[in-house]
């Protein structure tokens, strides 16, 4: 296969088991040279088993995953890839310039490494040991490690967790940059606004599974937004809420909970109803409820 | 793809760097082989032994021995052990770095170290302890003791493979003190007691000092023993640290 034509990222049919547990039952999906994907996903949805294919650290139980239509591990296609890991370490003696500087022999046309530690805002620490840096410091120095190789393809797992706000926002202006300059980036997060906010195409990764594949936008549409929840005088009879634009309902004792995108229509519906309301509380959707209002759509007909 | 060789400069000078900055365990281990010498070595130093060999140029040679089996064993038995806790095996396996080049970087690294021990300890020796002998015979010396070090270095890597990092400094301590005191690098052979003289033939120390027992006149047994003993234990520790790195790899990276 030719490395300049292939996709940068490519899973067919990918799929992991750690002994009893299916991680990912069956990927299949192409990332193009200069797409920023964010991959999204509740805890233990497979996205850094995803991410740990690509680059190579986990090898497939079944199907294929490709890198610049590479094995993952080759030096190869490695050398155009950047990463940043969730949990993993590095040495505390080393100043931040002296590891980034080391990071950047590893790599062809590395950027100079103070390049890297001023895009990833640590200028003013660059003479500092690591072992001195806060959590969201530290987060930024993994961040100038990915980038400074001057890779083709960035990995970023969970790449905020830590940040505070300013961080994060220095963050995502880096990475708009980067996918700016032509650099594929492939990263992982809780947060939908994040992924809206950087990404062009989210794909939705439950129970090991795509489901969703879509621009934000799309994703949007799809997604069940406010989380309604009331009070009944009585509880309530089993069809009194058919038929309502409502999803992942949940009817325990007296107190209805459900999600749905148009709260008003619903509550009119049932007014009109007669259905009682006390308590009533109306938010936005957190993404574990998103999710869930995606995985228990009804499947389209 | 980046040249090797600039990969491994780089790791070595990195990896000699963070040595210096943790002066907890590199003043151990150039402070301990000067200290032992003092107490087990200086009160005899200007002695000879029947035969004529010099007693200083012997436990010299014994203690500098001990030296460089401690920077390989606890070096690599605590280094490994301490990164694999911190993770930072994690990301170095995601860079194109060459698992290979890592390994060469802190080979070279304890290989430099130990010399700058072994250096040390002759130095004191000829100083304080009034050793005298051809520089040629210390050369002797410090080349065999570094180019027969590699069961040391496989037995750090066997146990920075299987121990945690706060089991690793007990574990080599366990290990290496006992192999070290009952292959007479601590005391000549024949003032121990009888059962350690028949065990040590068959440890990797004992044959390790040979190395240096032959370098200063002693007599001893031929070198091709020697090498076939150390080769023998470099086998097995290395398919002790292979074990350990295929579970932790089936564990965390299969």
């Amino acid at each position: 296969m030719n490395a300049h034509t292939s996709p940068a990222v490519e899973f067919v049919d990918a799929r992991k088991r750690y002994g009893e547990v299916e991680a990912l039952r069956g990927i299949s999906l192409a990332i193009q040279p200069r797409e920023v994907v964010a991959m999204l996903g509740p805890n233990g949805a497979g996205k850094t088993t995803s991410i740990s294919l690509m680059l190579g650290l986990r090898q497939p139980t079944g199907g294929q995953v490709r890198l610049f239509g590479l094995p993952p591990n080759d030096r190869h296609a490695r050398s155009r890839a950047g990463v940043m890991l969730q949990e993993s370490g590095t040495t505390a003696v080393l100043t931040v310039r002296e590891l980034v500087a080391l990071f950047c022999t590893y790599y062809p046309s590395p950027m100079p490494a103070d390049q890297a530690v001023a895009m990833a805002g640590l200028t003013d620490k660059a003479d500092a040991r690591i072992g001195t840096l806060s959590g969201g410091q530290r987060q930024r120095l993994y961040f100038a490690l990915a980038i400074c190789g001057n890779p083709d393809i960035l990995f970023l797992d969970e790449p905020t967790v830590g940040m505070d706000v300013e961080a994060r926002r220095a963050f995502v202006a880096s990475t708009q940059s980067l996918a700016d300059a032509g650099k594929t980036v492939v990263f992982t997060t809780h947060y939908l606004r994040e992924a809206e906010e950087l990404a062009r195409r989210i794909i939705v990764i439950d129970h090991g599974r795509v489901i969703a594949d879509a621009t934000p936008r799309e994703l949007m549409a799809k997604v069940a937004g406010k989380r309604v929840s009331f009070t009944v005088p009585r509880p309530l009879a089993a069809d009194a809420l058919a038929g309502l634009p409502l999803t992942a309902l949940d009817m325990s004792d007296r107190r209805v909970r459900f999600l749905t995108n148009e709260p008003e229509a619903v509550l009119r519906a049932l007014f009109e109803r007669g259905v009682g309301i006390q308590d009533l509380e109306v938010a936005g959707a957190d993404l574990e409820e998103a999710f869930l209002s995606l995985t228990r759509r009804p499947e389209p007909a | 793809m980046a040249p090797l060789l600039r990969m491994l400069v780089a790791q070595t000078l990195a990896e000699l760097r963070i040595r210096k900055r943790i002066p907890a365990f590199s003043l151990t281990n150039l402070v301990l082989p000067v200290l032992f010498f003092t107490f087990f070595g200086l009160p005899f130093a200007r002695d000879t032994f029947p035969n004529g060999v010099s007693v200083g140029a012997y436990l010299l040679a014994s203690f500098a021995a001990y030296a460089v089996g401690s920077v390989m064993v606890y070096g690599f038995g605590i280094g490994v052990a301490t990164e694999r806790g911190m993770k930072v095996d994690l990301l170095m396996r995601a860079t194109p770095l060459p698992p290979g080049i890592a390994i060469a970087a802190k080979v070279l690294n304890a290989l430099s170290f130990s010399l700058l021990s072994v250096v040390v300890l002759i130095v004191y020796g000829i100083i304080v302890g009034g050793v005298r002998q051809d520089l040629t015979v210390w050369l002797n010396v410090t080349l065999r003791l570094l180019a027969g070090s590699l069961p040391f270095v496989a037995l750090g890597f066997a146990i920075g493979y299987s121990a945690g990092p706060n089991a690793a400094p007990a574990l080599a301590n366990l290990i290496y003190l006992p192999l070290s005191f009952a292959s007479g690098l601590f005391m000549p052979l024949d003032r121990l007691p009888g059962f350690v003289r028949r065990i040590a033939p068959y440890l990797p120390s004992y044959h390790y000092g040979q190395l240096a027992w032959s370098a200063v006149g002693a007599p001893s047994e031929p070198l091709v023993t020697s090498l076939a003993w150390l080769a023998g234990y470099t086998a097995l520790f290395m398919a002790l640290t292979i074990r350990a790195y295929r579970r932790e790899e089936s564990l965390k990276f299969a």
